[in-house]
């Protein structure tokens, strides 16, 4: 009992003391780093709807391969950690964020082999997302469905 | 009462250990830090040439030893034992290097409490009459600890500001029943340098859970050793000239420093930490350096050369070490913490 108090107050000093992140500068940080990914998007989308024309349905698809590609290339030449270590949530949540997620892993265990290596660890960080993604949208399908 | 205990859990050598010589290796990060021209040797290139960061961090090691046992003019044939660990599973890196050298070999596992783990069971070997010399030696490698217990170098995340960086780094100390200088060897190493007393570590666990906060984990069991050396031989860290722990960092010192305060013992002064030394905060690397390297490199370049120079006389060095592992964290285990300390003196 007395361990277990005497851990409970050393728990909440540590949080008390301990140094805090800065929420705020991470914050616009984020945004704005965000806001211009979002930007090169947006200007690949325009790109791809009025200088190649091609069909409104193909036009955000043409734009999440070309953002995935970007994300895949600028982590393979180790830039887009430093772009992460800067923005944060900034550089995780958008498109290209996935795409590094299953970059990193892959170059990071090619020591291991093909197989083993690269293709088993190819989702180890992306994985959860696939799984909640397609979990959610059979929910979600099913639920149309039902509802007619 | 055997003959050479005191109190609860200290060792005191009737024979204290001599320590001959030193080896050190570190990346370029430690490198650009304040103990950077220390440093017996420098990578340029975290992978040394190697295929991948496990061979690069085995060759660390096995180099870090080769460059002790020739300042100390010991061919490997002659090292009667050698005594380490490291980070990663099966501790590879150390069961790797010892196949290369072809030497006695006791693979220790202590987390970051591995250097002062390793000086403690040979200094006990050798007083002991049961070995003649010893290479105590531990390291870690900051891709393969990232890898093993973090996200994949490449991912871009921020780590928070209470994370400390895997020290690129080995360290090894060998220690011998006689003076360096015995057998005729021509030492130019450390002089008079010797391993007095040593003091076990308990498991303390205060129930923190976050594995970036791992100098928090630590620091009660750094206390709990410190306390216990304390009591154990009557001194009062004013006796002391320094009293060194491993990789507590910025904010585990000052943990360290409040959990000792409320037993009423001032440490304030005489308290330094590797993981502090190691880098220089314009670095911003939050916290500090961690990692068994970390203390192994900061003993071997800087503390032991500093003793033998005689600005420190009397140092007590911990190394603690975090004992959990990426599955018990996702189980919600909290994080159990060791410290080993040896009390290392300047003969006058």
């Amino acid at each position: 009992m007395e361990k277990n108090k005497k851990a409970a107050q050393y728990q909440q000093r540590v949080k008390e003391l301990a140094p805090k992140s800065k929420t705020a500068q991470m914050l616009i940080k984020a945004f704005l780093v965000g806001g211009l990914i979002c930007c090169i998007g947006q200007a690949i989308r325009d790109f791809a709807q009025f200088t190649l024309k091609l069909p409104e349905k193909d036009v955000g698809t043409f734009t999440s391969i070309f953002l995935v590609f970007l994300g895949g290339l600028l982590t393979g030449l180790g830039v887009y950690d430093k772009i992460g270590k800067f923005a944060g949530a900034g550089s995780v949540v958008p498109i290209t964020g996935f795409a590094n997620s299953v970059v990193a892993p892959a170059m990071e265990h090619r020591s291991e082999g093909l197989v083993l290596g690269v293709c088993a660890n190819l989702f180890k960080l992306a994985g959860p997302v696939l799984v909640y993604g397609v979990g959610s949208s059979i929910i979600v399908g099913l639920l149309y469905l039902w509802l007619g | 009462m055997p003959r050479k205990r005191m109190g609860e859990r200290t060792f005191a050598f009737k024979r204290p250990p001599y320590v001959w010589s030193s080896g050190s290796i570190v990346g370029d990060v430690e490198a650009a830090g304040p103990l950077g021209e220390k440093f017996d040797l420098v990578l340029e290139d975290d992978t040394w040439g190697e295929g991948s960061w496990e061979k690069a961090e085995c060759k660390m090691f096995e180099h870090a030893v080769r460059i002790a046992l020739e300042k100390c003019g010991l061919e490997t044939e002659q090292l009667q034992c050698m005594l380490g660990g490291d980070l990663l599973n099966q501790i590879v890196t150390a069961n790797y290097a010892a196949r290369q050298l072809d030497v006695p070999f006791l693979g220790l596992y202590g987390a970051c409490s591995t250097m002062a783990q390793a000086l403690l069971l040979g200094s006990v070997l050798i007083d002991g009459g049961f070995l003649g010399n010893a290479a105590c030696v531990s390291s870690s490698h900051f891709s393969t600890a990232e890898r093993q217990y973090r996200f994949p170098l490449e991912m871009g995340t921020v780590s928070p500001p209470t994370a400390q960086r895997t020290v690129t780094g080995a360290g090894c100390t060998v220690l011998g029943a006689q003076p360096p200088e015995s057998g005729g060897r021509n030492i130019t190493t450390y002089n008079g340098v010797r391993v007095k007393e040593a003091t076990l570590g308990k498991v303390v666990d205060m129930g923190i859970l976050d594995a970036a906060n791992m100098g928090a984990a630590m620091a009660p069991a750094a206390a709990s050793t410190i306390m216990a050396f304390l009591r154990d031989t009557n001194r009062t860290p004013d006796m002391l000239d320094a009293i060194i722990t491993g990789d507590l960092g910025v904010f585990g010192s000052e943990m360290l420093l409040e959990l000792c305060d409320d037993e009423g013992i001032k440490l304030a002064g005489k308290h330094h930490d590797c993981g502090v030394m190691v880098f220089s905060p314009d670095q911003k690397l939050n916290c500090g350096g961690s990692g068994c390297g970390c203390p192994a490199v900061v003993l071997n370049a800087h503390i032991l050369p500093r003793i033998s120079a005689g600005e420190w006389r009397q140092v007590l060095f911990l190394a603690t070490g975090a004992l959990m592992s990426p599955t018990t964290s996702l189980q919600g285990e909290s994080i159990p913490g060791i410290a080993h300390a040896v009390l290392i003196e300047k003969e006058s």
